[in-house]
């Protein structure tokens, strides 16, 4: 057992495990942060996606010791309030890009890292940012809709 | 920012006439999705975000062999078995049978028992944590005596059902036929591969009793399993639904056994117990969609109507029955595909084989053999040299036609309506023409190696496909009439509207449509109107959500709950509904409707001859496909659809518009890369690295458009829409090869392997066909667990 501290969505956090212990189960398990989800294990489908100092990554081929000092964002930390959700959680409300919303968490964090880099709306760059995560749902087109509309709306916002 | 709260205005009533058919897209945005909040902000619990203090974990103990006696299970003892919970048939309480169509799989094979299939569950483990459960896993050990196995549906021996349907005289008419075309074609198996995994937690209750919460489609099919298995009543076995991670069918039937599995566990450790699959044993032991041969024998006109069709169709089971008959049924009423033809002989059979069984996956039989009618259909289009577009308008079934199983169409027939819409928005004859000119350039002598049709200025190829389907709306048969379906509406005292039914919110926007329907009726907003959780203690048995039956039967019982409820108010107030229901329910109290499906009007279907209406109503869909084939690789990029559906009528666009894009991309992952392998019985790509499904890169643009020819006996006039693009998406996909390159791909999916073999004329290279693998070796043999 090592301590390893770091943030989760900006608020610091302090474990006491193997280093060898994924950065998915730290946030599921010894966090009790539930809504990064897991869906294969092994780096395929994306649903476990975080940002780890702003880049994106699948929390499950992350071991904790590498997390230690680092920042941490998942899903829960999206929302600027209890009641309120984000740009771009709300253009996936108004698009219906969730559905069964497994994939979702994953899928926003994806979103987020794309749009924190200066993505734009433009199709296929949307599509190669969001390739490493799997939607059995929707055929993808709502998601880029909604992706496309709050890179749209940030633009807007910033002329 | 918007408030969570916020939701747009509900659309105005739509009010489409029985008998007309409303064109194009659907108008206005429905209410925002109800359980988005909570999934966008990772609030949503699944199964595995569920907390219960001190629950074990649960494992399954599986077969490796695909066909075997299961001799003994040898418990190591240097493990201290006191640590953990070990399960075998001899713990079942009840009947060693998972409740469905036949009495034929067991919970847990039974020492001496015959093993059927690989990943089959032989015996159950659960211990305190993981490392614990993992060590026990490798100190039991599992003896068999393997016994030959059967892979080969064509040979096996075994049927689990048939069917047989026929009219007119195809002897007859095939001597009299221009032109006679055989075909056969070929599908394997598709993993529905929802993203969130089988989990089922079980906790046992003072009463002998356990409820489990789960990932499931069908609280009242997992309800009967525990009852059966468990040796339970009605109150001791409780099921409760957790937010579900997809399904796709997936989770119609094998939750069933998970449930039994954890239950048992829970029952016997005295605690709850966690049995939440990982994606490679989710992959390996749950359910396919069947593999198909299907074998068509055509007679047409010189312009192209269809005169005879001689059909047979072979499924592959698996090793237990589980769905299949229905499956098989679906199929052989679909299997003509949406065409009028007098003189039809369709024989259909499912047989067992010594593989994991297959089940439920949506379309449930239809895209199997409406991937085979279609590709058939544009074959013969090719020979006659009529455009795919004008083969159908010669056939296509209009009102008045009679089906094979001798249903007359009396109204809400759109085959023609999507047929024109889709080509209409796709220019389906215009991009035809060229793909047309293109291919007559690239003539074989300046051809490169290997690929006889590349010339030196173009590597790829571009086509435009079109397929054409009908998919029968709700159960088949009598289905419906036996399941008696039971919605209720509830007025609380303190005047909350709540709704309680077991159809479930898998994605697909139960928890949306259904406050919605109920709102209109009721004329209040829909925030006024609850749904109930799906809790088997206190929702009745409105069905599975399964065939495409939730927003037409269900919905529609709830729209007639509504109006009862309303009528009765309104009758004793004196004033609208909306105005004066809470001073009613304060001063009556608590109201309740409960709403019994009923037959629909002049719909009958007979059983024992299998003849009458299979359907209430069918939905039509068109689907148009554009590729680009590489010359050199054999790798298809589909690059658009444009996908014309008539679901009866649109009660939410963005949500039916999600149906649509979703199903078509899954289809489109049948028709190209979704492959499932197997080496004695055994699925060999049984990860997500292996089994690949199309990612945003690999989807096309899709182009929705929603037509609306409601069907009279729903209140609402919708007749579902969740199946109707799977059935269309593949054989459009082929189509668009053919166009591409001047090949037809006869067997799913359409690999760069079996294009590239196509193109040089090469014999087939279908890794691994059924019955290829060597016989397995009699005698005893040791094995370990599958990981």
């Amino acid at each position: 057992m090592t301590t390893y501290r770091f943030s989760v969505n900006r608020e610091p956090v302090e474990v006491d495990v193997p280093g060898m212990r994924r950065l998915l189960d730290v946030l599921r398990g010894d966090l009790a942060m539930t809504g990064t989800k897991e869906g294969c294990g092994e780096g395929e489908c994306g649903a476990c996606t975080v940002l780890l100092d702003g880049m994106a990554v699948d929390s499950c081929l992350v071991p904790v010791c590498q997390v230690d000092g680092a920042s941490v964002t998942t899903v829960e930390g999206l929302a600027p309030a209890a009641d309120r959700l984000d740009p771009l959680q709300a253009a996936f409300l108004e698009t219906g890009a969730a559905q069964c919303g497994i994939c979702t968490p994953g899928m926003l964090m994806a979103a987020r890292s794309y749009l924190d880099g200066g993505g734009g709306p433009d199709d296929h760059a949307i599509r190669d940012a969001i390739a490493g995560n799997l939607c059995r749902c929707t055929g993808y087109t709502k998601i880029i809709e909604a992706i496309a509309l709050a890179a749209t709306r940030r633009t807007g916002a910033q002329a | 920012m918007p408030e969570l709260t916020t939701r747009t205005a509900p659309p105005s009533p739509v009010i489409v006439e029985p008998g007309s058919i409303t064109p194009g897209r659907a108008r206005g945005a429905g209410p925002l999705r109800v359980d988005g909040p909570a999934k966008l902000t990772g609030a949503a619990m699944y199964a595995d975000d569920l907390v219960f203090p001190g629950a074990w974990y649960g494992a399954t103990i599986r077969s490796t062999d695909a066909h075997a006696r299961f001799l003994s299970l040898d418990l190591d003892p240097a493990f201290d078995w006191s640590t953990v919970v070990v399960v075998t048939a001899a713990d079942i309480p009840g009947d060693n049978i998972v409740s469905s169509i036949e009495a034929d799989q067991p919970i847990l094979v039974p020492i001496g028992g015959e093993i059927q299939h690989h990943a089959e569950p032989l015996a159950l483990l659960a211990a305190p944590d993981r490392a614990t459960l993992r060590a026990a896993r490798r100190a039991a050990h599992v003896r068999t005596e393997k016994l030959p196995a059967v892979f080969d549906p064509l040979v096996s021996d075994h049927q689990f059902a048939a069917y047989e349907l026929s009219a007119g005289d195809p002897d007859a008419a095939f001597a009299a036929a221009d032109l006679v075309l055989e075909g056969e074609y070929r599908v394997g198996h598709q993993e529905q591969l929802y993203i969130e995994n089988n989990a089922m937690i079980a906790q046992p209750q003072d009463d002998g009793g356990v409820t489990v919460h789960g990932s499931l489609q069908c609280p009242y099919y997992v309800h009967a399993a525990l009852k059966r298995g468990l040796g339970l009543d009605d109150r001791q076995a409780r099921v409760i639904q957790a937010e579900t991670g997809g399904g796709f069918g997936g989770k119609e039937e094998y939750p069933s056994m998970i449930a039994l599995h954890a239950a048992l566990l829970a029952g016997k450790a005295g605690r709850p117990v966690r049995m939440i699959y990982d994606r490679h044993e989710d992959i390996a032991a749950t359910t396919k969609r069947h593999p198909a041969i299907v074998r068509h024998r055509t007679g047409v006109t010189h312009d192209g109507r269809l005169i005879a069709q001689e059909i047979e169709v072979v499924m592959d089971g698996g090793a237990y029955c589980t769905l299949t008959p229905v499956v098989l049924s679906r199929g052989a009423i679909h299997a003509g595909g949406p065409y009028r033809c007098p003189n039809v002989r369709i024989r259909a059979r499912a047989t067992r084989t010594n593989t994991p069984p297959n089940g439920a996956f949506r379309g449930f039989g239809a895209p199997q053999v409406q991937f085979a009618a279609e590709t058939h259909l544009n074959r013969i289009a090719e020979l006659l040299e009529l455009s795919p577009l004008e083969i159908r308008r010669r056939n296509v079934y209009r009102v008045g036609d009679t089906t094979p199983t001798g249903q007359v169409l009396h109204d809400s027939v759109a085959g023609e309506e999507v047929l024109e819409r889709a080509a209409e928005a796709a220019e389906f004859e215009r991009l035809r023409a060229q793909h047309d000119a293109a291919r007559d350039r690239r003539v074989p002598t300046d051809a490169v190696p290997v690929s006889p049709i590349r010339t030196g200025r173009e590597r790829s190829a571009s086509g435009i496909g079109l397929a054409l389907a009908w998919h029968g709306a709700g159960f088949t048969g009598s289905g419906e009439v036996k399941l008696a379906s039971v919605v209720s509406l509830e007025l609380t005292a303190s005047g909350e509207i709540r709704i309680l039914t077991a159809s479930t919110e898998m994605g697909q926007g139960t928890k949306t449509i259904f406050p919605q329907l109920v709102a209109e009726a009721l004329d209040v907003p829909i925030d006024a109107v609850e749904l109930a959780p799906q809790d088997t203690a206190f929702v009745p048995d409105s069905g599975p959500t399964v065939a495409s039956r939730t927003a037409m039967v269900v919905g529609g019982l709830l729209i007639h709950a509504a109006r009862r409820l309303r009528s009765e108010v309104e009758a004793a107030t004196g004033g609208t509904f909306a105005a004066t229901y809470r001073a009613y329910a304060a001063r009556r109290g608590p109201q309740r409707v409960d709403q019994r499906f009923e037959p629909y009007p002049g719909v009958g279907f007979d059983d024992a001859t299998y003849r009458g209406d299979a359907y209430p109503a069918f939905g039509w869909a068109a689907c148009v496909a554009r590729v680009e084939v590489d010359l050199d690789t054999g790798e298809v990029e589909v690059l658009d659809v444009v996908a014309a559906d008539d679901i009866g009528r649109v009660i939410h666009p963005v949500l039916a518009e999600g149906q649509v894009e979703g199903g078509t991309l899954q289809a489109i992952g049948y028709a190209t890369i979704e492959e499932i392998k197997l080496r004695d019985g055994r699925y060999l790509n049984d990860r997500l690295a292996t089994y690949i499904i199309p990612t945003a890169l690999d989807a096309p643009r899709i182009t929705t458009i929603l037509v609306e020819a409601p069907f009279a006996g729903a209140p609402h006039g919708a007749k579902g829409v969740g199946e109707l693009p799977m059935d269309v998406g593949a054989p459009a996909v082929v189509a668009a090869i053919a166009d591409a390159t001047g090949v037809w791909i006869q067997e799913l999916p359409a690999s760069p392997e079996r294009i590239l073999a196509a193109l040089t004329g090469a014999a087939g290279v279908a890794p691994l066909p059924p019955g290829a693998s060597e016989p397995a070796a009699a005698g005893p043999s040791a094995s370990e667990p599958a990981a």
